[in-house]
């Protein structure tokens, strides 16, 4: 079953002009066509209501409705700023040796048997679409060289949609989607993903969550992993996990990881792209990372080699500021405790909205079972609502959800909650 | 069986397994004329006073919004770059037919506009337009545009080895016979690597040829400000060919005129007929961003727009650029007066003819690896050399280890 593409796009703004001008004479082009989610944020800049709510956007906002860095971060900044001994140089192409081993280290746990066996390669990229893209790049080149493999890849049913986009760019043109979100469930249907696994071609690459799943918030439990991973051994296919917002599910890096653990510790290579963007309130510094887990580490030189050729005329090497950031507290005790206090203050919040939320619509006698709100954990929430249900919050009542049914948990505050809740009410009330 | 076993490795970069090697070698006179980045007189790399300033203001800036940049980049920056490449008074920036894209780097804004190229430009013959780079040129433009998807990147004539200096009638004939619509890629000034550039007569040469040919201008500026001090000048190739009506990418990099070189500031600046082209142009190039990383990053953006848009700063700044650029001048007409004193054979005219970070010594293969194997000097085997390698310590060192080389090694 296919959905409408989510795509949390923060602020692009793709105007819908018509063909025709001349570019680059005897060049036929079109504008960008909008899609659905990008005419929705063009619909809402437009939009003068005072009352109005996005609840679409990718980052963390706080109770004041805003993003922000972490205490700790600003701190960190600050001290860094004042270091001499940072020298403006160029980093190696696969970036700052400090980060790639904590990142690394965060997404395997310390002691990791493939770590140990030194067959893991870490590559810091400039944000998380970044190390997704490079990712996708040596796949299309690397996996499985003497097959030509091109495809498929799988994504979940909705995902984040520039994904698709992403392995196009890369040049991987077959890729399909398996079930994953069922809106009357409320929840993951595991048959049914089980089911479409089942039959992908053995070497299909399969895009998984490990944690935070964008944009519905569920996740697949840990008894659900052992089923996966069991599925993934037998057909031979190829995960490639993403953690977005790496410990924004239960305040702790190593815990929203444990599918990677999982998969690796069963013997699978992986790709895995991780992101610290969320937990450190470093939106704007590009912190990502693309790790890699290999079979032997006889591999590990030729593979990283192709990965720093690829970056090369890409990007040539990844930006430094946020990387430092998160190095230097992920390398010391004290800022790590420092640090867990905050995060932890973002996760309670957002279990709170959670738990207010569906406590409201339960007042309210809002029809469904809302379990799935506190079920679920991290930013994102899948409502259930149908295109109409959608349309109707923006087109009546100026709350912006995506078009998928999904919201952003905490851009909700106590400002807004009623306002929210009785507008979800009367979407599913009110006779459209 | 792993998945990845039949991974070939792939071969290093010369210029990086240069300075891996400059870190091995143990000898205490050793210098290091490879990787292009500046360095003081104590062959330090420099954080520009300026830098440090809005750094520092940055920091503690706390009304600053954290939120991702918009795909395309931070607007401030975006226009303020395109303002330093083309001119405050630009007729084309008044017309609205400018814009920029925030990219990671000079290599992002290249990358960028190839990829924009291969998908959106000449109509159905894309993939198989000839893209044209100078001989010899940065090694990266190559893997740049091959990786966009360009199968026909082809030499265009450049250095004259045996004249030491621009192959002009090379040049113009390679314009001539080039298809219609063929992709240039331009250096804006200080050559890389050989530190020629053309004069603004043969500039206008070139574009005469350009125009009529109706070839595409790609201008990759990495150096404004840091060849000859003075970012008017730098950039007077690229406002002459905007100022004949020319439509053209420029990839612009603040790496080194910023000393912002981990930080990743570059700007595609798209100089477009009319604003039309221009928006429509910019909108794919933000789908293109959005599968490769995105949302930039803010840091350096942050730090070169502050500096462009105060008149205060930008002035500081300015005087910063002038410091290295001098400094490299200076170096140039010592090496060369001292080679000259040496009696080093040959004429070493060129040394201070050429412009920018790089030399093109003149310096055969077989001389580069007596310059590095005895005598611990580190030189891209072209002979090529970074100026800023050079120190007021060293280079009676430099000059009598090139002496030697020229007049022991044939």
């Amino acid at each position: 079953m296919s959905r409408p593409g989510s795509r949390l796009y923060k602020k692009g703004v793709n105007q819908n002009e018509d063909p025709g001008a001349h570019m680059f004479t005897g060049t036929t082009h079109t504008a960008a066509t909008a899609s659905p989610e990008t005419r929705l944020l063009f619909t809402l800049e437009k939009d003068a209501q005072d009352r109005k709510v996005h609840l679409t956007g990718k980052e963390y906002y706080s109770e004041e409705g805003k993003t922000f860095e972490l205490h700790l971060t600003g701190k960190i900044k600050q001290q860094l700023s004042a270091d001499p001994t940072l020298r403006p140089e160029y980093l190696s192409s696969l970036g700052l040796t400090k980060f790639t081993q904590r990142a690394t280290e965060v997404a395997l746990g310390k002691r990791s048997q493939a770590i140990l066996e030194n067959r893991v390669l870490g590559v810091h990229t400039p944000g998380f679409t970044a190390a997704m893209r490079l990712g996708a790049e040596l796949l299309r080149h690397w996996y499985d060289v003497n097959a030509a493999w091109c495809g498929p890849v799988y994504l979940s049913s909705p995902c984040d949609d520039s994904l698709a986009g992403i392995f196009q760019a890369a040049g991987i043109q077959d890729i399909r989607e398996y079930y994953y979100w069922d809106d009357k469930q409320r929840d993951i249907c595991l048959d049914k993903l089980l089911e479409d696994l089942e039959t992908a071609p053995e070497q299909s690459v399969v895009v998984l969550a490990a944690s935070a799943h964008c944009p519905t918030g569920a996740d697949l439990s840990q008894n659900q992993w052992a089923v996966i991973t069991q599925l993934i051994l037998r057909r031979r296919l190829f995960p490639f996990l993403m953690l977005p917002a790496q410990a924004l599910c239960y305040g702790d890096l190593e815990r929203d990881a444990w599918p990677v653990q999982l998969c690796a510790s069963n013997g699978i290579e992986l790709l895995c792209a991780q992101s610290f963007s969320h937990c450190f309130g470093l939106y704007g510094e590009a912190v990502g990372h693309l790790l890699c887990v290999l079979k032997h580490n006889s591999l590990l030189l030729s593979v990283q080699s192709q990965a720093d050729k690829i970056v090369k005329s890409l990007w040539s090497q990844p930006s430094v500021g946020g990387a430092r950031v998160v190095a230097t507290v992920l390398s010391n005790p004290a800022h790590l405790v420092e640090w867990q206090g905050e995060v932890k203050h973002i996760v309670e919040r957002c279990m709170l909205i959670r738990e207010v939320l569906r406590e409201r619509l339960r007042l309210l006698g809002t029809p469904g079972c809302w379990d799935h709100l506190t079920q679920q954990r991290g930013l994102y929430c899948c409502m259930g609502l149908n295109g109409q249900q959608v349309e109707f919050l923006s087109k009546w009542r100026h709350v912006y959800l995506l078009p998928s049914g999904c919201l952003n948990v905490s851009a909700i505050n106590g400002r807004n909650l009623s306002y929210v809740a009785e507008s979800i009410h009367l979407a599913l009330t009110t006779s459209l | 069986m792993s998945v990845f076993s039949d991974v070939p490795q792939a071969s290093p970069v010369a210029v990086f397994k240069l300075t891996a090697d400059f870190r091995e070698d143990s000898h205490p006179l050793k210098v290091n004329l490879g990787v292009g980045a500046y360095r003081t007189d104590d062959s330090q790399p420099w954080v520009l006073p300026v830098v440090k300033k809005v750094e520092r203001l940055i920091v503690e800036d706390s009304s600053l919004n954290h939120e991702y940049l918009p795909i395309l980049g931070l607007p401030e920056f975006r226009s303020a770059a395109s303002k330093v490449a083309l001119g405050d008074d630009s007729p084309a920036i008044a017309e609205n037919r400018v814009g920029g894209v925030q990219t990671l780097g000079g290599t992002g804004a290249l990358r960028i506009g190839a990829d924009f190229l291969w998908r959106w430009y000449n109509g159905t013959n894309k993939t198989a337009t000839p893209v044209y780079v100078s001989a010899p040129t940065w090694e990266n433009h190559n893997g740049v545009f091959t990786d966009a998807g360009f199968k026909d990147i082809r030499p265009y004539r450049y250095w004259d080895a045996a004249k030491r200096g621009l192959d002009l009638t090379g040049l113009l004939d390679d314009l001539e016979n080039a298809p219609e619509r063929s992709i240039f890629v331009l250096h804006a000034c200080a050559h890389n690597p050989t530190g020629t550039d053309p004069s603004q007569d043969e500039w206008k040469k070139i574009a005469e040829v350009m125009k009529r040919r109706k070839l595409f201008v790609f201008f990759d500026s990495a150096y404004q400000g840091f060849a000859s001090g003075s970012l008017e000048r730098d950039a007077w190739a690229i406002r002459f060919f905007v100022s004949d009506g020319f439509e053209l990418f420029v990839a612009q990099s603040f790496s080194k005129n910023f000393g912002l070189y981990n930080e990743r500031v570059g700007n595609l600046t798209v100089v477009a007929h009319d604003s039309k082209s221009l928006a429509c142009t910019l909108s794919q190039m933000e789908k293109i961003v959005r599968t490769c990383w995105s949302n930039p990053p803010s840091q350096g953006a942050r730090i070169v727009s502050k500096t462009l848009n105060s008149p205060e700063l930008f002035a500081e700044w300015k005087g910063n650029v002038k410091t290295m650029a001098d400094r490299v001048l200076l170096m140039r007409d010592q090496l060369k007066t001292k080679l000259q004193a040496l009696g080093t054979p040959g004429t070493w005219e060129h040394i201070t003819q050429q412009i920018g970070m790089f030399s093109f010594t003149g310096l055969n293969p077989k001389q580069v690896e007596y310059m590095i194997k005895q005598k611990h000097v580190y030189l891209m085997a072209s002979g090529r050399i970074n100026m800023c390698g050079l120190t007021t310590k060293n280079i009676d060192y430099v000059a009598q280890s090139i002496h030697e080389a020229v007049t022991k090694v044939q």
